[in-house]
């Protein structure tokens, strides 16, 4: 799908005529969600940082470099490497929508330093993602597949990037914000968490609607050539993160949080999820930094002094339904 | 047994959970055109949250449909909301507005398609609830 057709005429984008509803259902999420770094009171976390001891304070630093370097990646190749394919005009105007936003995502980690940081330190952050080579090695992996000629690998390889090769990284500012340190921080990073939802949600989905149009074989292919990479950047992730972590013994933590989101970049891409529970519960701290009402417990049978009665609640009139 | 009610849009991550339950269940159309659907049992609803971030456009509007059914509504017993962590608070948002408005149990939370845990207990939780009845 690109604006001009086979046959030499070019079509505007007629969003009253939609062939996907998840078009606009996306789009309407998308720029309702819309934010910007300089709306997050980020120099609130100037207490908090000095704080932090020095290693933790450049571990946070790489750990945010890493980041940027992905969503550099993502809004510069990888979401504008999928325009060329998409099903729908709509479509393609979501993939910009993306690709603006990852800047946003890139530029948001320099208000963070530019805040927190001295010139000389974020200097030596970014050289520092320019020579870890398990950095450098998942970037190299993820531009392959973007660089390379099947729309569909392609579509495989962004949706591992937007919902699992970030959380080695996210891990690190919901840990801060589960103690109560770097909370605006925490604020903005969860921003970013929500829009890569969305993303990973439609790339994920427009890669299964494509699956659909493919021989049984091919599928077959695909779905093992996405267990196959998942692996590779696996392996690579948790040199990544041994490398990160173990200096403040949270690599066998950061690992769960790992698994437990590979299993969830799979099943954005329609397949069923590979780790086990045993290795994939995210610590409770980490979830409610992630989500407040995740791990409450709605298990009303063993809960003592539930008045909960089956079958009688009141009748609700038909106004009520006014939602 | 108690049957379930879902909605899943054409991403049909819930439907996918649902098909792994072993369940009676129903599908609540998708598409206004399509014909309404009223239930005659018992049964739980299983609803995924979409909309802008707000309360209000949380839950879809073909399970908003589903429920304006003052029959329907009667055979309600529980929610169970499908949906994402990385909404950060508005996880499963959609089940809560319905527990809220309906004043019937939010009894379960899970995301996407759902794992094996998910499926145990959402059929253990069923087969509890069968029992209270
Ligand atoms: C536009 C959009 C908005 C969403 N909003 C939320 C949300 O606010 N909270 C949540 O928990 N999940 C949200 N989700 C995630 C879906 O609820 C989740 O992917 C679910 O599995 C979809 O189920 P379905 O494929 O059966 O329709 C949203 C997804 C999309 C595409
Ligand atoms: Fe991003
Ligand atoms: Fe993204």
């Amino acid at each position: 799908m690109t604006a001009t057709t086979a046959t030499g005429i070019t079509r505007p984008v007629n969003w009253n005529k939609l062939e996907d509803s998840i078009d606009l259902e996306v789009w309407n999420r998308l720029t309702s969600n819309f934010w910007l770094p300089e709306k997050v009171p980020m120099s609130n976390d100037i207490p908090s940082w000095a704080t932090l001891r020095p290693e933790e304070q450049k571990l946070t630093m790489h750990v945010f470099t890493g980041l940027t370097l992905l969503d550099t990646i993502q809004g510069t190749v990888g979401a504008l490497s999928l325009i060329p394919d998409a099903l729908t005009a709509h479509e393609e105007a979501v993939y910009t929508n993306i690709s603006f936003m990852e800047s946003v995502h890139a530029k948001s980690y320099s208000s963070i330093f530019s805040t927190l940081c001295s010139t000389d330190e974020i200097e030596e952050a970014f050289r520092w993602s320019e020579e870890n080579p398990y950095l450098q090695k998942k970037a190299e992996i993820v531009l392959g597949y973007y660089r390379g000629d099947d729309p569909l690998k392609r579509k495989v390889a962004s949706t591992l990037l937007e919902s699992f090769l970030f959380y080695s990284g996210f891990y690190l500012p919901m840990y801060w914000s589960s103690r109560a340190k770097l909370t605006n921080t925490g604020d903005l990073i969860r921003l970013i968490i929500r829009d890569e939802a969305i993303h990973g949600y439609y790339i994920g989905y427009k890669f299964q609607k494509q699956m659909e149009m493919e021989t049984q074989e091919r599928r077959d292919e695909l779905k093992a050539y996405t267990y196959d990479l998942l692996l590779e950047l696996y392996e690579n992730e948790i040199k990544y993160t041994a490398d990160l972590y173990d200096p403040l013994g949270l690599t066998e933590d950061v690992k769960h949080f790992l698994h437990y989101n590979a299993n969830k970049a799979l099943m954005n891409l329609g397949f069923d999820p590979l780790f086990p529970k045993e290795v994939s519960e995210v610590s409770p701290a980490i979830l409610s930094a992630l989500s407040p009402n995740a791990d409450e417990n709605h298990d009303f049978f063993s809960g003592s002094g539930s008045s909960y009665v089956i079958g009688k609640h009141e009748a609700t009139e038909d106004d009520d339904w006014d939602f | 047994m108690l049957e379930i009610v879902y909605f899943s849009n054409v991403s049909e991550n819930t439907k996918r959970f649902v098909e792994k339950l072993g369940i009676p269940n129903h599908r609540i159309p998708l598409y206004p055109t399509d014909e309404h659907l009223q239930v005659s049992k018992p049964f739980v609803l299983i609803s995924p949250t979409y909309g802008l971030g707000d309360d209000e456009t949380s839950v879809p509007k073909q399970v908003i449909r589903f429920l304006n059914d003052p029959v329907n509504r009667s055979f309600l017993k529980a929610v169970i909301g499908a949906g994402n962590t990385n909404f950060g608070e508005k996880y499963c948002r959609a089940s809560e507005v319905i527990a809220r408005k309906t004043g019937v149990p939010l009894i379960y939370k899970f995301e996407l398609l759902g794992t094996p845990d998910d499926v145990a207990t959402v059929k253990e939780k069923m087969e509890l609830l069968w029992k209270l009845q």
